[in-house]
């Protein structure tokens, strides 16, 4: 049974103005990654011209991931708890809408202000270097692969951060307390592209390919998982 | 009053009363002014469609149908039937398995045992978004998205629903709830009352053929009531069944066309007067100036008098089969007598009288 897309372009609709009108939301997704860069910029432009070469070496913008997979975990853990805390998710559930189309309808809400963040923000950070750095450190750090990765891995990441905090969600009584494991959640993604920035984990095409198919492979399984485990009755009457 | 611009009721069950009077000739002729809710044309199609589609089959058929959670037992072997455009009260004091049940009916909680068919469909887990496409719950709480405007949230619902001319569909069940004018207002803006209205509204999006109406006029003002009762009425006519839950037993008794009593199991079921006469004894109370000299002779051989007892020094209360017949005999024999007639009275019993009696009678027994 494929999903409705009218029914998942309500769910977006609704999840989009509900942000729009939500000032500590918005507020609190735009915070994180900008502390995100403050460490890093501050470093590229107080760095020696001359200590640019090792950077050629390096994928250091990779360390930029991060926020994709970060941002979002507040939002889609919020997403089923929060509801049924207000109240909200009863009259939901009683339309016609299928348990995965709501799910899939959370899960792009959250991510498409996720993506508008961390590419707006990796923009500004580009911008930045270009702008500020010495023309070594930026012709060292700027490289079209890492650029490409960027792009690609951005939805990927974020993709895998919902989910896992949708699942966190759709079992959690509370939505602090999603929100405080979603975050947790995604701390060992941040921490593999950390290693991936700082060449600890060596970045390839090959490698590259592989954990995009399983990113791929992993959203998939999140969504049919976090479908499986969200049980109308227990999140109705909280028992079970 | 032509609200929804079609021919009159679809089929009921249901009789209507022998004497053609109390519910039916008041909240369902509602003629005081130019009601609100009058203004809006729902339609109530796929109701008339579905009842004139399938002539003997009921809204809604529920048979020996029960909920556990764990050791602690919902509502157990409750089983009933419901025709398309039935007002069906359902009573019961808070923890009956009164909600429980609706959510159950509505799909949001899978049942322990028993068997229901809702709308045609039977209730079962792969019949769960077909079931939803012909009901519409309206929850004790409204469950409104606060910061979204009234008609954001119905835009969404109607979506949900997969509405067609959701723009048209809007407009028209904000106006028969009077609410167009607040249509762009933050649903936080409103109070409790307008909330209410929002969430009936709501309700009424999808045209549904079975409507779970749940506390609906809980925090509405009398006024606000009265519209609601109207609308309840017009969407009965036009084939809409209409479950209630309700705590207001004036209310149920009013609108109502049955009432079942809910207390874990299904205490009774049936018309609000034939509960009555069921759990009460017909009685006519005479009082007269002084006391009878023999009130024995008096009522001991009048039609329609089944018995007598002394109620204080001049009061007499006697059981009756026909107040038609007994009441002009009793006259008749007390004149002869020769009595002072201060009057004559058959008891009333309301559906509270029969709800308390059978609660407490309920908590009795488990008490025991």
């Amino acid at each position: 049974m494929s999903p409705s897309s009218r029914r998942v372009r309500a769910v977006i609709r609704k999840e989009l103005r509900d942000f729009r009108r939500n000032r500590s939301l918005t507020v609190g997704m735009a915070i994180v990654p900008v502390l995100f860069c403050v460490q890093p910029l501050v470093t590229v432009f107080t760095l020696d011209p001359a200590a640019s070469a090792p950077l050629r070496h390096e994928h250091v913008l990779l360390y930029m991931l991060g926020i994709p997979a970060l941002v979002p975990s507040f939002v889609a853990a919020y997403s089923v708890v929060g509801e049924r805390q207000q109240g909200t998710l009863e009259p939901v559930l009683t339309t016609p809408i299928r348990r995965e189309e709501l799910l899939l309808g959370k899960a792009l809400a959250a991510l498409l202000p996720s993506l508008a963040v961390a590419y707006t923000v990796y923009g500004l950070f580009l911008a930045c270097v270009e702008l500020f750095a010495a023309a070594a450190v930026a012709s060292a750090l700027i490289r079209l692969p890492d650029l490409l990765a960027q792009l690609f891995f951005t939805p990927l990441l974020a993709g895998w951060s919902i989910w896992v905090a949708i699942l966190i969600s759709t079992r959690s009584d509370d939505v602090r307390v999603a929100q405080q494991f979603a975050v947790l959640a995604s701390l060992p993604t941040i921490a593999m592209t950390t290693l991936v920035a700082l060449n600890v984990i060596k970045a390839s095409l090959v490698a590259g390919l592989v954990a995009a198919v399983a990113l791929l492979l992993l959203n998939r399984i999140g969504w049919r998982l976090a479908s499986a485990l969200f049980d109308r009755e227990r999140l109705i009457t909280g028992t079970r | 009053m032509g609200l929804f611009g079609r021919g009159g009721r679809s089929r009921r069950p249901v009789e209507p009363d022998a004497d053609g009077s109390g519910r039916e000739g008041s909240a369902r002729s509602p003629g005081r002014g130019s009601p609100p809710l009058a203004a809006g044309r729902l339609g109530g199609t796929r109701a008339l469609a579905a009842a004139g589609g399938s002539p003997d089959a009921p809204a809604l058929s529920v048979s020996a149908l029960s909920k556990r959670f764990g050791d602690r037992t919902a509502f157990r072997d409750v089983s009933f039937e419901i025709g398309y455009g039935e007002v069906f009260g359902f009573l019961g004091p808070n923890g009956a398995g009164k909600t429980t049940t609706v959510r159950t009916l509505g799909t949001l909680v899978a049942p322990t045992s028993g068997s229901a068919t809702i709308a045609g469909v039977p209730l079962a887990p792969e019949n769960g978004v077909e079931i939803r496409r012909r009901i519409s719950v309206m929850p004790e709480s409204p469950g409104l998205y606060l910061r979204l405007s009234v008609v954001e949230n119905l835009e969404c619902f109607a979506e949900l629903y997969e509405t067609p001319d959701p723009t048209d569909r809007i407009d028209r069940v904000l106006r028969a709830v009077d609410l167009a004018d607040r249509a762009d207002d933050a649903c936080g803006a409103l109070s409790k009352g307008l909330r209410q209205r929002v969430a009936l509204a709501r309700a009424l999006l999808s045209d549904p053929e079975i409507l779970f109406l749940d506390e609906p006029t809980a925090g509405l003002d009398p006024a606000a009531a009265r519209d609601v009762h109207e609308l309840i009425v017009a969407l009965s006519r036009s084939g809409v069944t209409i479950f209630l839950t309700t705590h207001r037993l004036e209310e149920a008794e009013r609108l109502c066309d049955r009432v079942a009593i809910l207390n874990t199991t299904l205490r009774t079921i049936g018309r609000p007067a034939e509960l009555r006469d069921q759990l009460f004894a017909r009685t006519l109370t005479v009082r007269t100036l002084a006391p009878l000299g023999d009130p024995g002779r008096v009522f001991g051989d009048l039609p329609a008098v089944d018995g007598w007892r002394q109620d204080g020094p001049a009061g007499y209360v006697l059981a009756i089969s026909d107040a038609a017949v007994a009441a002009p005999a009793v006259t008749r024999a007390l004149v002869k007598a020769g009595a002072d007639v201060l009057s004559i009275s058959e008891s009333h019993h309301s559906l509270e009288d029969v709800y308390l009696e059978l609660v407490d009678e309920n908590e009795t027994v488990h008490g025991r």
